[in-house]
């Protein structure tokens, strides 16, 4: 058994933002909780008044909500997933984002389905899908998935976090009980870390299946739907490498922003930022691939309803945000990444916010004009969301950065444990 | 059912007895821009050319009722399904409202309640008391009048009997002033609608989704060849 006074003196940095809380953090977390509020206020007006406060109509009956969930279960997949696979491969210089990641996923995952539950309209009534369930349904095989997966995230998360726990428990005399309630009686023997080690090679393995099917049944919710364009089998995987973009991204951002925000300079380094960079690249030429795959062999297959949908995309209506997708997903990151000398925290950051953008504007491009061009030519529809479904989405942002700066507040964002393993490994001379 | 389209002259009296049988709730202009309008019975109007060589041609269109419908599969709840009859029906209370029925129908002949259903106040009271008034948060669509159908099932029932041709009809088909539209028994070789539906001039709305619509259409003659 270590000392952990001694290793929590040694990581000092990591521990300090839990300590004390300065006018930053105020006023960080007082705005994000008014947009949070409000959007509470903004779902109420919606519960009562019904859906037609959305701009949503016939037939644009899928919009911003299903944007906004399938963006957001998109970024929840980079987190554990790259988690389990570093760990998998024994990739030293995971060990200080990997903590980073699982809380993006985790918070992520409980941003994503949320609109759904906007988008019902009888919210109230969403475990129907459990009681009366339709086993043919796409989204029963979403929901199912989705729920597998917030619970492997949350225990993977957990049971990775109870070594670190133990030693804030043994250091916050003033929230003992809530970290003695967590750390389940951690106190290093050598059988708990025997079982720690089996629990969490057994949720690595676990968790890499599971999310790859969560993206693959969510892109289903439209790749099953007979609609032009959505009707395609390249989205399972399309979605997941999307996702996984996407994912690494905001990694990238959060690591970024803590780094800067909680001084961990000390453990994130470049070399974090290069490497992450460089998986940002791999994706970003996946994700290229893959788009141009699917809108050539929808253009050169030439169904007229297909076409009808590509060039509204392409040259229609929405080909402003087309262009703007591709120049934020690909012709802005990618000489960024490509460039060692432009892969630093600045350029990877940069490049990542960009990504996101596009990655949004992507989710968008898939949903909205499918819906907006439908097979039959006489039913045509225009959308433009309402403020009810804006401040559901600002709400959802405001709520998930909370999630990430309250979490900090209260569990350290490095892993110390796994900090300290590694440098004993690495003095053990191995 | 049967569509003639060389009959139909575009009236739409099918639209107005649709909506009064079924108590389909009115939007208002200003929500029907917004897509909000709900039609169980459709007219589509197209207009070929321009003055004086003008061509209008109109399609009713309600629900095709699909043999293998895409909007059943979909439902989480199964809040909508075929039955046995063939006529793709919608459990109103069991609906929550995901929609994604509406987003697969390739006819996108399915409405959703995007608020309470309203009516003009002296409209109130004419509602069809056999038709469940619906609620916000809910789709519906067109089940060929199958309050119509119960009623004359329990009839046939009760005298022992099997349901006549024409025997029973929708309020589209019984209410449109030049016979354009016709329904009955397709299974039933011998029916109206299904010598019809083998007519040469009968045709199905995209029937290469293989959804088997039960809706043929019977199409319009040249026009400039008398």
């Amino acid at each position: 058994m270590r000392d952990n006074e001694t290793i929590a003196r040694k990581y000092h940095p990591i521990i300090e933002p839990l300590t004390r809380s300065g006018w930053p953090f105020w006023i960080t977390v007082i705005p994000l909780s008014i947009i949070f509020l409000w959007s509470f206020f903004a779902f109420g007006w919606q519960y009562v008044w019904g859906l037609g406060v959305t701009g949503m109509g016939h037939p644009m009956s899928w919009t911003l909500y299903l944007v906004n969930f399938v963006f957001f279960i998109g970024i929840s997949h980079a987190g554990t997933l790259i988690s389990a696979i570093l760990r998998i491969t024994d990739a030293g210089w995971r060990t200080p984002i990997t903590r980073a990641a699982e809380i993006v996923t985790v918070f992520a995952l409980a941003a994503g389905p949320t609109n759904i539950l906007f988008d019902l309209g009888r919210s109230a009534r969403f475990y129907w899908v459990a009681l009366h369930a339709q086993f043919k349904s796409p989204l029963l095989w979403d929901f199912t998935c989705i729920m597998i997966y917030f619970v492997t995230s949350v225990v993977f998360l957990y049971v990775l976090m109870i070594p670190d726990i133990a030693i804030l428990r043994d250091r916050f005399t003033g929230r003992r009980w809530f970290y003695k309630l967590l750390s389940l009686g951690w106190s290093g023997t050598e059988r708990q870390e025997r079982i720690l080690k089996t629990v969490s090679a057994f949720l690595c393995i676990a968790v890499i299946p599971i999310a790859v099917s969560v993206h693959t049944v969510v892109s289903w919710v439209f790749g099953m739907q007979t609609q032009p364009m959505w009707h395609s089998t390249i989205f399972g995987p399309y979605f997941v490498t999307g996702a996984i973009y996407s994912g690494i991204a905001t990694i990238i951002i959060v690591a970024g922003i803590l780094r800067r925000v909680y001084h961990l300079e000390e453990y994130l380094q470049p070399i974090h930022f290069n490497n992450m960079g460089l998986l940002l690249l791999t994706m970003s030429l996946l994700w290229f691939y893959f788009t141009f795959a699917e809108y050539l062999t929808t253009l050169y297959g030439g169904g007229t309803h297909e076409l009808a949908v590509f060039w509204v995309k392409i040259a229609g209506k929405y080909s402003v945000m087309f262009w703007l997708m591709v120049l934020f997903c690909f012709i802005i990151p990618f000489p960024v990444l490509a460039m060692k000398r432009s892969r630093t925290i600045l350029g990877t950051s940069i490049a990542s916010i960009s990504i996101l953008i596009g990655m949004w504007l992507e989710r968008y491009l898939i949903i909205i004009p499918t819906l907006s061009e439908p097979r039959l030519p006489y039913d045509r529809g225009a959308y433009m969301p309402s403020w009810v479904e804006w401040s559901m989405m600002a709400g959802l942002s405001a709520g998930f950065i909370l999630a990430i700066v309250l979490f900090s507040k209260f569990f350290p964002v490095i892993s110390i444990w796994e900090m300290e393993k590694e440098k004993n490994e690495m003095a053990d001379g191995r | 059912m049967v569509i003639d389209l060389d009959r139909c002259t575009g009236c739409q009296a099918c639209v107005v007895a649709c909506r009064q049988e079924n108590n389909v709730s009115f939007a208002g202009e200003k929500q029907a821009k917004l897509g909000r309008a709900k039609f169980w019975m459709n007219l589509i109007s197209e207009v070929k050319g321009t003055y004086p060589d003008v061509e209008m041609h109109f399609i009713p269109m309600p629900c095709m009722h699909c043999d293998h419908p895409p909007c059943t599969i979909v439902c989480p709840v199964a809040a909508t399904y075929k039955n046995p009859e063939g006529i793709v029906a919608q459990v109103y209370p069991r609906c929550i409202g995901v929609r994604m029925c509406i987003s697969n129908c390739p006819y996108t002949v399915r409405y959703f309640n995007w608020y309470a259903p309203s009516w003009p106040e002296e409209y109130e009271k004419g509602l069809n008391p056999d038709v469940f008034r619906r609620r916000k948060g809910i789709t519906e669509k067109c089940n060929f009048c199958i309050q119509r159908i119960r009623r004359a099932k329990e009839k046939a029932k009760k005298e022992k009997r099997r349901i006549l041709d024409g025997e029973v009809i929708p309020a589209c088909v019984e209410t449109c002033p030049s016979e354009a539209l016709y329904f009955g028994d397709l299974n039933d070789p011998k029916s109206q609608v299904s010598r019809l539906s083998k007519s040469r001039r009968a045709f199905r709305l995209l029937e290469d989704l293989a959804t088997e619509p039960k809706v043929f259409y019977l199409k319009e003659g040249e026009w400039n060849e008398g």
